[in-house]
């Protein structure tokens, strides 16, 4: 006596693997939605017409050539951290602290700047401020790291705390060396010591062209070396990963001291080739948005260059919306938060799939 | 002793505030959610109910106290259960990764917050919701008079002592009935609840809203009640949220540690300049720079030791920050 089984009206099954111009084409779907959506919003809480606003839009990060330029260091930084992230990512590290590395390398480029520039010549304060801001980023990401792996303490909680340490600390260093000023201004600002040298017309085409070696180097790295497949696998499953020999521990240290590392760098290229100077908000926060930019490039370099161009894009352009129609910057965040749940909520679309009830097959259940 | 009393005033709202974050997302991570969007719910829910309580005195002449808590208290909830509700939606249904939906919903929650602040604002610093603060603040009558005892323990505004119950009765929930078990069950392993006929989905939906509704409380009581119902936009409510995510560790998922947690935070977060006068000495402003970051270092030893105990009843819920999808093994 057995009971008629009934189909659910509506299942959802894993997919393999979606091919490329699939995930292409939901992608850019979730995006004209968000577009919509975002339309919508601008039209009820405004009353301009959308399709006019994103030609304003437009115009912030196309206006002028030097609209453009600005953009495109804005978004060299954020891809840096990107790429600092993707490694760690990969391996489902969740560092969630690479505002404070980054900090932390800005600051001790900023103290070294300050308190030897005059010391030593350039050819030695270069090196000793890549070495030292690479070292600061790495150990900052160690910490972390050591202890997930030697008793797998929670690290998303963990790199999150330590985001405010840096903070405290150069919060102390900046009051410190402003003294009785009302605000740091930009270092060394007399004799420019520490500051990159202008590079075909800008100080900040250096950080550019760096993070344009990084995008390649990270992603021959992640791709095509031993590290690389041992991140992968790790990432996978960690019990794979210790079956087939690999030391997990390891691993992570390793993956976590790069991941700061660059996040260190990246602090470096922000005071020598962007700011000339340091502040709590330095990293500005950049650093979490830098994971929604590796985790949706799911690890690929270029992808994340891509993304990271689009959200670039979304902040200039709000911002150039504030000033025309005298709304407010906070806009670009609204913006940026609806592209990015339809982002992400697009992955099931690619990740599953939905099979309805088919007609056949509920007379064949109902036998 | 006047500076220690001074002190504890300062200390317990503070704590309250993180209480109301803690809480609710204790309830949301006992189902297995990890929810990193708690700034951006309290700031849905600060902005919600300063807004309301900012329209309904500008436009009523008469406005009445219960009134005005009831629709401040709603609207908060309201706008924060929606902020959850999209989190919801995007990790439970669209198993979208947690923490990259938590970063975009802080994200998100700041921005409309800020965003309508501005329309509010309408040009100035700041703008001001007197008569909702001075209902928030409202002391117990007679109590509050009884010298340094009445200050420190029965001056405050009525959510500080809400608070406290609602803690007790997550307690209750969370530990001795049958939907707390099954809670619980889900947040460790839903595949067990599953097979068990626990409906997964209804249990990470419900406790994610309504977590997510009594962490917004948590903004509300900072706007209208611990910054004398200004609204002006700032970054701090982000950092509260950053610590009540801290606090729910420090408690060990346990909503009564939360109660002298909370306290103890505020405690700590107010050391910087409370301590060095009643000792007696002062301290140069950058010292007290790097005393702002003792919560954190203490959340960080926290984080270490339960992790080195390694006892059970301290670790997070097992199945903490993944998808549930049953066709999966």
């Amino acid at each position: 006596m057995s009971k008629p089984v009934k189909e659910p009206f509506l299942r959802i099954v894993k997919r393999d693997s979606a091919s490329v111009p699939r995930k292409i084409l939901v992608r850019l779907l979730a995006i004209v939605f968000a577009l919509v959506l975002d339309a919508l919003f601008i039209y009820f809480v405004t009353g301009l017409n959308p399709l006019s606003v994103y030609v304003v839009m437009f115009q912030g990060t196309f206006g002028t050539a030097t609209r453009f330029s600005w953009a495109v260091r804005d978004l060299v930084t954020l891809l840096c951290i990107g790429i600092a992230l993707a490694p760690a990512f990969k391996m489902k590290f969740w560092n969630i602290g690479a505002e404070g590395q980054v900090l932390m390398g800005a600051l001790v480029t900023a103290l070294i700047m300050v308190y030897m520039g005059r010391k030593v010549p350039s050819a030695v304060l270069f090196p000793l401020m890549i070495v030292s801001s690479v070292a600061v980023g790495a150990i900052w990401g160690l910490i972390p790291a050591y202890f997930k792996a030697k008793w797998k303490t929670n690290e998303t909680l963990f790199t999150l705390m330590m985001n405010y340490i840096a903070t405290s600390f150069v919060a102390c260093a900046v009051n410190i060396m402003r003294g009785q000023a009302s605000s740091l201004g930009k270092l060394n600002m007399g004799n420019k010591i520490g500051w990159f040298p202008k590079f075909l017309g800008q100080r900040y085409n250096i950080n550019i062209l760096v993070v344009v070696i990084l995008t390649f180097a990270m992603f021959f790295y992640l791709k095509y070396t031993k590290h690389g497949y041992e991140i992968t696998v790790v990432g996978e499953s960690e019990n794979t990963a210790r079956y087939a020999g690999i030391n997990v521990s390891k691993v992570i240290i390793r993956t976590m001291a790069i991941s700061g590392a660059i996040c260190g760098l990246c602090g470096l290229l922000i005071v020598c080739g962007r700011d000339q100077t340091i502040s709590v908000n330095t990293a500005g926060g950049k650093g979490f948005t830098a994971i929604i930019v590796a985790w949706l490039a799911k690890f690929n370099t270029f992808t994340m260059a891509l993304i990271a161009f689009l959200l670039i894009f979304l902040e200039k352009g709000a911002g150039e919306i504030a000033s025309a129609y005298g709304l407010n910057d906070f806009a670009s965040s609204i913006i940026t938060g609806i592209i990015l749940f339809c982002i992400l909520g697009s992955e099931f679309f690619i990740n599953f799939k939905m099979i309805f009830r088919t007609k056949a097959k509920k007379e064949g259940g109902n036998e | 002793m006047s500076s220690l009393i001074a002190w504890i005033i300062r200390a317990i709202p503070f704590g309250t505030i993180i209480m109301y974050g803690a809480m609710g997302e204790t309830v949301t991570e006992k189902s297995g959610n990890l929810n990193l969007g708690v700034p951006g719910i309290m700031y849905l829910g600060g902005f919600a109910g300063f807004a309301s309580a900012f329209f309904y005195e500008n436009n009523v002449a008469n406005p009445n106290a219960f009134v005005c808590i009831l629709l401040t208290l709603v609207s908060g909830i309201i706008a924060s259960m929606l902020g959850g509700l999209i989190f919801s939606f995007l990790t439970i249904t669209l198993r979208a990764n947690q923490n990259v939906t938590g970063l975009a919903l802080t994200t998100f929650g700041m921005g409309v917050a800020n965003f309508f602040g501005v329309f509010i604002l309408n040009g100035s610093a700041y703008s001001a919701a007197p008569f909702a603060n001075s209902v928030y603040i409202r002391k117990i009558p007679v109590l509050s008079n009884l010298g340094a005892v009445g200050q420190t323990v029965f001056g405050y505004g009525f959510l500080a002592y809400v608070a406290i119950v609602l803690a007790i009765l997550l307690h209750i929930f969370l530990n001795k009935t049958r939907v707390g078990l099954n809670l619980r069950a889900v947040g460790e392993n839903p595949a067990t609840a599953d097979a068990a006929g626990i409906n997964v989905t209804m249990y990470k939906y419900l406790p994610t809203c309504i977590g997510a509704g009594v962490s917004g409380i948590g903004g509300l009581y900072y706007v209208l009640d611990y910054n004398s119902g200004i609204w002006a936009t700032t970054g701090q409510i982000e950092a509260l949220g950053w610590l009540a995510l801290a606090l729910v560790i420090f408690t060990t998922w346990r909503p009564l540690n939360a109660i002298w947690g909370a306290y103890l935070f505020g405690v700590l977060y107010w050391l910087y300049q409370f301590l060095p006068s009643l000792l007696g000495f002062t301290v140069a402003s950058y010292v007290t720079d790097l005393i702002q970051m003792v919560p954190y270092l203490v959340t960080i030893v926290v984080l270490i030791v339960t992790s080195l105990r390694k006892k059970k009843e301290n670790q997070p819920p097992a199945n903490l920050g993944l998808a549930y999808f049953r066709e999966e093994r």
